[in-house]
């Protein structure tokens, strides 16, 4: 196992401190949501079994907007 | 998540590399520093050190939890393994090198080791084996020790104790800020451990060291922007903290993991295998949980270790002083089927990394 890996997984359903979550293998596992406050149908990080981050979709469009403006902010200082 | 294939564009990586080539100031070559063994999994596998200009260098911190792990502690593992408690790891630790024996021998000399993929596991093991007395050895950064401090609270099994060997990952930052010889250009911030601690233990950086400091993601194009990100604060010399992975790093990190690890731990001085003692960098447990200390309940301390093997240069390639390829062991003596050093064992040591890829360039 790699220790810093994290990998996102879709919430399938949440139980207490338990959540199945489906990495994208269409196989649902088992992992503790203890530190995060997860719902159905989001996305967490998953590092050895624990839930660690809620990962929004407005997280992941931010962050094209955020590499643009790296971009952006490039073209128009040169 | 959907957006997976763009993190992964050739074309955008080629034209940021093209961006960190216009934007690098060419006086000086620039060393830019991470501390992550997944980081440097995806600057290895996907080849970014080629896609830089020859004067700005990416190198890998301690960024391997187990790599970092003294010979003492796992010395003391070993040594509950032959006293005969089951000791339960994750799958990386097994082969870490001890002064004389790793687990795997321990396990070989009769002990019971088990792999586990989470503390859960061993949870799980010692309530369906009450009978035997179960040990985790809890190694792991700010990413992992959460989990542990989820199972300690949780009212553990009575017949399972803890080896924890947690680190921390910004006092070794700071370490490695102060080595002169190393003469850092920037950090690139490790994604995962943030998501936990989040922005602010990395402030002093920027702020004392004068060294740009970009949090960053996993993927390629994450990567490739953290260091454009860096080059752009030498440029304008205007060193500060930015945060590339939004998407899953918050400003105040996750309150609830650093809560549960405030109440379950105390941080003090611990030593990382080849670079000695550093500042309240290691996890202990706090005094009211001491019963549930494996090296307490069942008797056993080592103060000394042998951390690095005759001819073995972990202690240098762990900072970034040399590269794998530099050391003479490396892909000889030293080879992943039977490593030498720690960093040729975990799947994130840079070694094993660059094994992998025959050491590329």
């Amino acid at each position: 196992m790699a220790m810093c890996l994290a990998i996102p997984a879709k919430v399938v359903t949440v139980e207490e401190d338990k959540a199945h979550v489906d990495f994208g293998e269409g196989v649902l596992r088992e992992v503790n949501v203890t530190l995060v406050n997860a719902r159905v149908g989001e996305y967490v990080l998953v590092h050895a079994g624990y839930a660690i981050q809620v990962l929004e979709e407005k997280e992941a469009l931010e962050t094209l907007r955020l590499w643009n403006e790296v971009l952006e902010a490039e073209d128009v200082t040169k | 998540m959907a957006e997976k294939l763009r993190y992964r564009d050739r074309e955008m990586a080629k034209h940021v590399a093209q961006k960190i080539q216009d934007r690098a100031p060419k006086e000086v070559a620039i060393k830019i520093c991470h501390v992550c063994g997944t980081h440097e999994w995806t600057i290895t596998h996907f080849g970014i050190r080629s896609l830089l200009p020859s004067y700005v260098d990416v190198m890998a911190g301690p960024g391997c939890p187990v790599c970092i792990v003294p010979a003492s502690e796992v010395d003391e593992a070993v040594q509950l393994a032959l006293k005969g408690i089951v000791v339960t790891c994750f799958g990386d630790v097994l082969r870490v090198p001890g002064s004389k024996m790793s687990l795997l021998d321990a396990k070989a000399e009769g002990g019971d080791v088990r792999i586990v993929y989470s503390v859960g596991d061993a949870v799980k093991m010692a309530e369906s084996e009450p009978k035997k007395e179960f040990t985790f050895f809890a190694v792991g950064f700010e990413t992992t020790s959460p989990s542990t401090a989820v199972e300690i609270l949780h009212k553990p099994p009575e017949n399972l104790s803890f080896a924890i060997s947690h680190r921390l990952i910004p006092p070794v930052m700071k370490l490695l800020v102060k080595m002169e010889d190393l003469s850092l250009n920037g950090f690139v911030a490790p994604g995962h451990v943030s998501t936990i601690i989040g922005l602010k233990p990395y402030e002093i950086f920027p702020k004392i060291y004068n060294m740009p400091t970009v949090v960053a993601g996993f993927e390629p194009l994450d990567i490739l922007f953290g260091i454009l990100m860096i080059v752009k604060q030498l440029k304008e010399r205007k060193p500060r903290l930015e945060n590339e992975y939004i998407r899953a790093v918050h400003r105040e990190g996750n309150a609830k993991a650093q809560g549960l690890m405030q109440k379950v731990f105390d941080a003090t001085d611990g030593n990382w295998r080849g670079l000695g003692s550093i500042p309240s960098s290691r996890f202990v447990l706090k005094k009211e949980y001491s019963d549930y200390d494996a090296l307490l309940k069942h008797n056993v301390k080592v103060e000394h270790g042998v951390d690095i093997q005759h001819g073995c240069k972990c202690h240098l390639v762990i900072v970034g002083k040399i590269r794998p390829t530099e050391c003479p062991l490396f892909m000889k003596a030293c080879i992943p089927q039977k490593p030498v050093g720690a960093c040729m064992v975990s799947s994130e040591g840079t070694c094993r990394i660059w094994a992998r890829t025959a050491g590329r360039d």
